[in-house]
């Protein structure tokens, strides 16, 4: 299409095809007021009103230019008397019945602003009679007497985000914004994404936290950070803003993976850095304070620690360790880095334990969310990295989302899918549970739990029989089709049907559906990952994604959807026990010899052990130090009372972090470290977007920085460190990874976010990969057939339900942050354990009653909580609360390839605690 | 809900759906609309569901729709509080729409509107004790040639005063159901009095 050729007050000027006047003529900065319309990507101009209208020559009326189009050779002025007139009516109509400015929700706001500019404080109007404040939710404040009814809230939850809670009810003077049926906010659906209050142009939307009761503006922020969320792997952007160097709110940033939006942890979850049980002091564990003894209070560990100084502290926490490699060898020593720390920390911890303990004990929790997903992409296409960006949904028709639950684990990649959705492209989500997204989807599979495999060979039967794969993709990209062909022979979906709980016609239709996709694309999460054939899963959606040629090109790809905010980099930069920084083996000679001349030391051949590997072995005695950053195994290993017994065996634990967590009631040594918005590096999201976090806050107390302890720790190992900032690291880091070609750390503070591989400086990176070749021996993706393994626990007579564990949207993981944001503890403030209402009527229980879950392995006692997304014979336990960790239930059994425990399925028994034990409790 | 809320909360039953009956009338009038449109069949959907429950919409109805249209909930909401033709509560068994827009106004709609508080003993917006009836306002109904008018649940009665209405209001509590139309001596929208015009003009044959 040709651009459009037209006068603009008096110039000729060019619009793009689809530009508005309103856009043409900020393009060439001409400022026109706009309340109803946002330039924010995402918003679609609605035109309603008419702050923003012009004159166009020979029209009898004004035109809004927000949504008005040009045409060619139409004369416009911006800023005739006439249109002037016109705007400034508008805002003073609307003045008329705002709070006055003094007692304005957010004096600020743009709707004030503009009235500043085109000159109106006060109205000849009468004021209306204006509704009542709502402050019925804990994170937001509604005060519609400031509404000016621009709907912007609305396109906000509806079109943005794709939440369907706000509306525009009733009519003419009626008309009001509600969230569902004119409920109370805080009664209302909403998930509180806060998109609505960062859409809104006049304040009657805010933040708690920037107002008082009353509403009115007080607690406004004195400046502004941007950094990266620290919650998920999303990996969005966001602002810190902050007043007295707390902070006070989050905005969302124009990031490639959110475009402004963020979810309730990433907004309204930043308070738990302010929180008083934030270690600030180096701790000792007191003399004589036994490892069994971990009845601590996080906020006063002085029963059981004693507070030293970072000299002493680091020397004990050093000493122990030199003392540990020196008398039982390297092997007796391991490390868990963290998923939540910056690359730069990766990649020191990695390389503390490599050269300073002597072994590849180091490892952290991927082990625990995607190690078999990296198992199965490793030896399939050769990188363990998603092979398209989670944006590339845009351009898909046909998206598969298996084994997650992405409104409530990536919220913001879910409103990616939600959107396509609405573009026309169709959605099949497969879960043992329901889900938000089901309303969305064209099919749901809600399948039998741990029967993944069934079902996907059914599906690649189908498009083998049927012949639906790509033959030319398959010749020129794949090697050993005939052997998956072969095999899945065996699995037609009449077959499988039983299995999996899924009829024949549906895997039919949507194997069809799927192979014959323009552009198909797969999600998955843990739901996949988590089980003893984890690998085999994820397996089956690679040979799924290359037969049928779903990768390689635009709204195509294989994408498992990471889950800490820095797990990919964190993988990256070599926090896994079998390979270096990039997954460069370990056994590999050649790549030892390298990292050998690089960090000056000679290196261990052997592989490493992995999380549950590493806490077994101390259980057993053979590893008798452990150093822990960041990481909540306490909380996070199956089996946890066994965890928990292993790290009360190890002679010498040492645990930097900014809470006590539980595991860190274990250690003889604990350093307060730094939390994130107190920090600068660099994080990898999903995406594989490398993106950098500045700091934004003050150490409290004697907290220090986490690559600081590192050194501290390392110098005191023997090692000769002289690193000044993660700048430096950073620097080391490209030397040692070939995938961070042409990324800077300059580079990252100017541009935010650079995507690996990149192939130029002025590159932004290659979001789509694998177009011509795989990195594997053979440049081909190699199928592999997967046979049906069940799962490592039926239920059985005793234990005949099965347990499943995962995350809620408000809580973050093991909890350690976000049960200590006020918010979000809120809005879900107690162990609660989900099972289907026919379960509960079955059982005798009522919803919110005490019920106790029991496994092989332990028990817990928590509340019930009726959910119709969840089957009958399932539970469904969030691992997020101490109170009643649900790793004590579960089951470490491990994936073979992938090392990945059986999170996702034990067997498992429901019984009521009854009124009178409760009472003796 | 706003709009046509003025008090207390409503008892919401807690579930709804269509009778037999109305269930294959929703499937023939989705039928209507283009795959994908379904949406479109919102608003006979509610008037269905209205007429099947007492003349009033609960939200459970509301969120049936929308389940069956695979509507976002608050989209129906919008559709319901925006239609007064929708109750959003409890209406007595003759609902009484009172339009008071200029023409009505001008011949006499405040009339009307005080012969109705007065003979029931309600004020705007309320039910009379017994449920028997329902006091509304309502903007133009398209009929101010014979304005005032008073739209009871179907029907419209026309060219009203206060006596006149108060004869209807008694009538309808009688359980009978007075003649629709003007209620002086008028053939539908013809002039009042008799014909004006064309007085000469023979039919063609
Ligand atoms: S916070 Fe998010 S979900 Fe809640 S009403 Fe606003 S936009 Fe909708
Ligand atoms: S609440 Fe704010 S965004 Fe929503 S319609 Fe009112 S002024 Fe616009
Ligand atoms: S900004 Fe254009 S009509 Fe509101
Ligand atoms: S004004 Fe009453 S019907 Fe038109």
């Amino acid at each position: 299409m040709s651009t459009i050729k037209f006068i603009l007050d008096g110039r000729e000027v060019e619009a793009a095809p689809g530009e508005t006047i309103w856009q043409v003529a900020n393009r060439l900065g001409i400022e026109i007021p706009h309340l109803c319309y946002s330039p924010k990507p995402g918003y679609r101009p609605d035109g309603n009103c008419r702050a923003c209208m012009v004159e166009i020559e020979g029209e009898r009326v004004l035109a809004a230019s927000c949504i008005r189009k040009p045409a060619p050779g139409m004369k416009v002025q911006t800023a005739s008397e006439r249109a002037k007139t016109a705007r400034k009516l508008v805002f003073e109509l609307l003045v008329a019945d705002q709070p006055p400015r003094e007692r304005a929700h957010d004096p600020d706001s743009r709707f004030w602003q503009w009235a500043d500019r085109v000159e109106v404080a006060a109205s000849r109007f009468p004021k209306d009679v204006r509704p009542k404040p709502d402050r019925s939710h804990p994170a937001m404040a509604v005060h519609l007497d400031a509404c000016i009814q621009c709907t912007l809230c609305v396109r906000a939850c509806r079109e943005v985000q794709v939440n369907d809670v706000i509306g525009m009810a009733a009519r003419g003077h009626q008309e009001k914004i509600v969230f569902d049926f004119d409920d109370p906010m805080g009664a209302s659906t909403c998930v509180a994404c806060g998109e609505c209050v960062q859409a809104c142009p006049t304040g009657a939307l805010m933040p708690a936290t920037l107002v008082d009761e009353a509403g009115a503006y007080t607690n406004a922020p004195d400046r502004e950070v941007d950094s990266v969320c620290p919650y998920c792997g999303v990996g969005c952007q966001l602002t810190y803003r902050i007043r007295n160097d707390r902070i006070v709110a989050v905005a969302g940033k124009n990031g490639p993976s959110n475009r402004n939006r963020l979810c309730v942890k990433g907004r309204f979850g930043f308070d738990y850095v302010h929180h008083p049980d934030r270690l600030t002091k180096p701790m000792i564990r007191k003399e004589g304070v036994p490892k069994s003894d971990v009845a601590i209070d996080p906020a006063n560990p002085w029963t059981h620690f004693r507070e030293a100084t970072w000299e002493e502290a680091l020397d004990r926490a050093a000493e122990g360790l030199r003392r540990i490699r020196d008398r039982d060898g390297p092997g007796a020593l391991a490390g868990f880095g963290s998923a939540k720390g910056s690359n730069e920390e990766a990649y020191l911890f990695q390389k503390l334990v490599r050269t300073g303990f002597g072994s590849n004990n180091v490892d952290h929790c991927t082990r625990l969310c995607h190690a078999s997903s990296v198992a199965a992409l490793m030896e399939g296409i050769g990188s363990g990295a998603v092979t398209a960006p989670f944006m590339a949904a845009e351009q898909s028709d046909v998206i598969i989302v298996i084994g997650a639950n992405p409104t409530e684990n990536h919220p913001v990649a879910a409103t990616f899918f939600k959107q396509a959705t609405k573009r026309g492209a169709e959605l099949i989500v497969m879960d043992p549970r329901g889900q938000a997204l089901k309303r969305h989807a064209t099919h749901m599979l809600q399948f039998k739990p741990g029967r993944d495999v069934p079902m996907l060979n059914a599906m690649l039967n189908v498009i083998c029989e049927e012949e639906l794969y790509d033959r030319q993709y398959v010749q020129a990209h794949t090697e050993d089709f005939e052997k998956l062909k072969a095999h899945v022979k065996d699995f037609p979906p009449e077959k499988m049907a039983p299995l999996c709980g899924i009829d024949a016609e549906t895997l039919r239709t949507v194997a069809r559906k799927f192979a014959r996709a323009e552009a198909g694309i797969i999600f998955w999460g843990m739901g996949v990952s988590q089980h003893t054939h984890g690998t085999d899963n994820a397996r089956c959606l690679i040979a799924l994604a290359l037969i049928t040629g779903q990768t390689g090109r635009p709204g195509t790809g294989l994408h498992p959807l990471r889950g800490q905010n820095n797990v990919q980099g964190a993988s990256d930069a070599g926090l896994i026990p079998m390979v270096y920084p990039d997954y460069r083996s370990v056994e590999d000679p050649a790549t030892r010899a390298f990292f050998e001349e690089l960090w000056g030391t000679k290196l261990d051949p052997k592989k490493g052990l992995t999380v549950v590997e590493i806490v077994n072995a101390a259980y057993d005695g053979r590893i008798k130090g452990l150093y822990v950053m960041g990481e909540n195994p306490a909380m996070s290993d199956p089996d946890a009372g066994h965890a928990r017994a292993g790290l009360a065996k190890l002679e010498h634990l040492v645990v930097q972090d900014i809470f006590l967590t539980e595991t860190a009631k274990y250690a003889d040594v604990v350093l307060p470290a730094s939390a994130w918005p107190e920090k600068d590096g660099t994080v990898t999201n999903t995406n594989r977007q490398v993106q950098m976090g500045r700091r934004a806050l003050p150490l409290p107390g004697d907290a220090r920085q986490d690559w600081w302890i590192i050194q501290e720790i390392a110098r005191r190992i023997g090692l000769d460190w002289n690193y000044t900032h993660p700048r430096d690291v950073f620097a080391e880091m490209t030397k040692a990874m070939p995938s961070l070609a042409n990324i800077t750390w300059e580079r990252l503070l100017r541009e935010d976010s650079v995507t690996y591989p990149c192939p130029a400086p002025d590159h932004p990176g290659e979001a789509i990969v694998f177009a011509e070749r795989f990195p594997t021996p053979s440049g081909r993706g190699k199928l592999v057939p997967a046979s049906i393994v069940p799962p490592a626990e039926e239920p059985d007579e005793e234990y005949p339900m099965v347990l499943t564990t995962g995350r809620q949207l408000e809580h973050w993981h093991t909890g350690a942050m976000t049960r200590r944001a006020e918010v979000l503890d809120l809005l879900e403030p107690e162990a609660v354990a989900m099972l289907s209402p026919l379960d509960l009527r079955r059982l005798g229980i009522a919803p919110g009653e005490k019920i106790r879950v029991a496994t092989r392995r332990g028990r817990i006692e928590l509340s019930a909580r009726s959910d119709g997304a969840v089957p009958s014979g399932l539970i469904f336990i969030p691992f997020c609360y101490a109170e009643a960790a649900a790793n004590i239930l579960t089951n470490p059994q491990l994936d073979p390839y992938g090392k990945i425990p059986e999170f996702k399925y034990c067997a498992a028994k429901v019984e009521k605690v009854e009124a009178e034990a409760l009472a003796a409790q | 809900m706003s709009g046509h809320d003025n008090g207390a909360p409503v008892a919401q039953p807690t579930h709804f759906e269509f009778t037999p009956e109305n269930l294959e009338r929703a499937k023939k009038i989705i039928a209507k609309y283009p795959p994908g449109r379904q949406a479109s069949a919102v608003l006979p959907l509610l008037h269905l569901a209205q007429a099947q429950h007492d003349n009033w919409l609960p939200r459970a109805a509301m969120d049936y729709v929308a389940r069956m249209l695979d509507m976002a909930p608050i989209r129906v909401y919008e559709v319901a509080t925006f239609y007064t033709m929708f109750n959003l509560k409890p209406v007595g068994k003759y609902l009484l729409q009172a339009c008071t827009t200029t023409p009505c106004w001008l011949r006499g709609s405040d009339e009307v509107v005080a012969a109705c508080e007065r003979k029931l003993g309600i004020r705007m917006g309320e039910t009379t004790p017994d449920g028997m009836f329902t006091l509304t306002e309502v903007e133009c109904l398209g009929a101010c040639v014979n304005a005032p008018v008073l739209w009871v649940n179907d029907d419209f009665y026309e060219d009203l005063d206060g006596p006149s209405t108060e004869r209807i209001l008694d009538a309808l509590r009688r359980g009978e159901k007075p003649p629709i139309g003007p209620q002086i001596d008028r053939q539908t929208s013809a002039p009042v009095g008799g014909k004006t015009t064309l007085l000469n003009v023979k039919r063609e044959a």
